[in-house]
């Protein structure tokens, strides 16, 4: 600690190029944190799955529906625990811009599949009374700040209703909330039954059916079994975990993951020449001051110490700040308004960030504080 | 060159060599070198350009090695200490005083003294003890927080000569301490070093162009082509 004032004076022999540099480490570190929660956001489905839940579907896609008359099929298969189903509404909430998802389900059985999701009682038994109600995620009534009793209206687009005007009105009974920071509270759910029997069209079908199985060992089995009830019928069906299901969504924009590596790796790699090259420079400028310390009697390790620890230094500070800002902007929740519901920066990267940023110094001043170790003195005074 | 050999000789520096190769040219700087610095003396080392008087400074100093012969200070063979201990020796014994100052222009006068005691096992308050009080000796207590910029070229090589003793060296190597000053300015430089020398018993070798600089040391000796003698070169 005693050579830190020395190490801090050194920061400001050129404010401005420190304060660049520091700019363009702060600025690669909230890019980290933003890819950090993108991937968050789309691996969320994934890491948070149930591993007990199976999602069918229709075998060519998604999009085609299922008939309601399969749950029984696939209830008395073995190894199923319970089932039930749920469709893709896809209404407008006053805009387009508005997204997020709303989806008829069977209440009793859908929170008993999803224990996730945290209603209160008294609302859970108003949901169960009500058939105009719906709930509603926290963070989608945050955003478009409803409140229980509110109405609310969303346009048809796929489901017309069979009378009046194409907009289907809900009563707001509930808000539920995650049991934590990964699970996504932008959906807004309500009754199927009111949704088949409002519907002009598509009666008796469902979008897909979730499945707990008594044994998450037995998954891949029961899976497998569902298919083979279906196959060859006019509806096959497609059955596989909540998480696979959630990844193959996910990867229909692209791996993730990769994508993200990517860009971090040719961020990092800028920023690490970039710091590299001022602690490089910064070094050489003071060739003769490097050699005055070691004449003085600071050792060789000494100085190497001091010039990894300037550059530790901008890189901490750089860094610091920058995922300090990313966890504030990030905080504010989704940017896209709805396309990335669980969107958070998640403690282990932002740990893994803090080190990232000590790298970045460590790596950055190594060059450099190699030089400033192996200066002779002799030549260092001889440039005065 | 010799001295008069007795157990009061501080520097002894014996049939050293000091060979530089730049590319394919070798240059012998010193060649069989002899030179005793008694304890508590003054000596001023004179000679032209390219003599190599810096260089026998560095060798002093610990901050080069010599190809060949020896250098003892105070009883310590440099040849025999390694990178770090050398560097510790260095911070024990010796205070270097340059011709350009070479403070760090980042820190102020005080902060500029406290950095050999960095080395040491003192406290904060102890450093600032110690640099306030060398500080003093110099004469710059009034100036302690001033950067070196704003500090003239005669207070700047005083902060240095404070920065040099403030860890009560036994040496002091002084490379053209005035070189970079006005005659006044380097009086009062000469004069404070001449008070180290006399009242605080400093043991000091200056290199110097400066017969005037010279003539303030108790015994001047001159290198010319890396041969030392007693009389200016003709």
């Amino acid at each position: 600690m005693k050579y830190f004032p020395l190490i801090w004076s050194n920061l400001g022999r050129r404010k401005l190029r420190t304060v660049l540099t520091m700019l363009s480490i702060l600025v690669a570190f909230i890019l980290y944190g933003y890819l950090a929660a993108i991937r968050q956001a789309f691996n969320a489905g994934v890491s948070v799955a149930g591993k007990d839940r199976l999602i069918v579907r229709h075998k060519v896609s998604l999009i085609q529906p299922l008939p309601q008359s399969y749950k029984q099929r696939i209830a008395s298969i073995a190894g199923v625990a319970e089932t039930t189903y749920s469709s893709w509404f896809g209404g407008i909430y006053q805009d387009k811009k508005n997204f997020f998802g709303q989806i008829p389900v069977v209440p009793e059985e859908f929170l008993s599949l999803y224990p996730e999701l945290v209603l209160p009682k008294e609302q859970r038994a108003a949901w169960l009374a009500t058939r105009t109600g719906a709930i509603a995620g926290r963070t989608t009534a945050k955003r478009f700040g409803w409140k229980i009793g509110d109405k609310i209206p969303l346009q048809a687009t796929i489901w017309q209703p069979k009378k009046g005007a194409p907009t289907w009105t809900f009563d707001l009974v509930g808000i539920y909330d995650g049991i934590d920071d990964s699970t996504d509270t932008s959906n807004f759910y309500f009754r199927h039954d009111y949704f088949d029997e409002m519907r002009s069209i598509g009666e008796g079908q469902v979008g897909w059916y979730v499945v707990r199985v008594k044994d998450p060992n037995h998954a891949v089995e029961v899976a497998a079994a569902i298919d083979a009830e279906f196959a060859n019928s006019n509806a096959e069906t497609k059955a596989e975990t909540e998480g696979a299901f959630v990844q193959a969504f996910a990867k229909q924009m692209g791996d993730i993951g990769t994508i993200t590596v990517a860009i971090l790796a040719a961020v990092f790699f800028t920023i690490l020449l970039v710091a590299g090259n001022t602690m490089a420079q910064s070094v050489r400028e003071r060739t003769e001051e490097l050699g005055v310390l070691k004449a003085l009697g600071f050792t060789n390790r000494t100085v190497l110490g001091l010039v990894l620890g300037e550059s530790c230094l901008v890189a901490l500070l750089g860094g610091g700040i920058g995922l300090l800002l990313a966890s504030l902007l990030i905080s504010r929740g989704d940017p896209t308004r709805g396309a990335l519901p669980i969107f958070f920066f998640p403690t282990w990267d932002l740990l893994v960030g803090v080190l990232l940023t000590l790298g970045l110094g460590l790596v950055a001043g190594a060059f450099p504080a190699w030089q400033g170790m192996r200066l002779r003195i002799g030549d260092a005074l001889r440039r005065t | 060159m010799s001295g008069d050999g007795n157990n009061q000789v501080l520097v002894n520096v014996r049939q050293v060599e000091k060979v530089f190769t730049r590319g394919s040219e070798t240059v012998h700087v010193l060649q069989g070198l002899e030179l005793q610095v008694r304890r508590g003396e003054f000596l001023a080392l004179m000679g032209p350009s390219g003599s190599g008087k810096s260089t026998l400074l560095n060798l002093i100093g610990g901050l080069d090695r010599p190809t060949r012969g020896a250098v003892e200070v105070a009883g310590d063979d440099l040849a025999h200490l390694g990178d770090t201990r050398l560097a510790a020796w260095r911070a024990r014994h010796v205070g270097f005083i340059f011709q350009l100052y070479n403070l760090l222009p980042v820190l102020t006068a005080e902060r500029n003294v406290e950095l050999p005691l960095l080395l040491t096992h003192l406290n904060r308050a102890q450093r600032r003890q110690h640099a306030a009080a060398a500080l003093q000796v110099v004469g710059l207590s009034h100036r302690s927080r001033h950067y070196p910029r704003q500090l003239s070229g005669g207070e700047q090589q005083r902060v240095g000569i404070a920065r040099a003793i403030v860890t009560d060296p036994t040496l002091l190597l002084c490379d053209e301490p005035t070189g970079d000053l006005d005659r006044q300015s380097g009086d009062g430089i000469l004069t404070l070093l001449q008070a180290l020398n006399r009242e605080h018993g400093k043991t000091i070798v200056m290199v110097t162009h400066d017969p005037h600089a010279s003539a303030r040391a108790s015994r001047t000796v001159y290198l010319d082509k890396g041969q030392l003698s007693l009389a200016p070169p003709p």
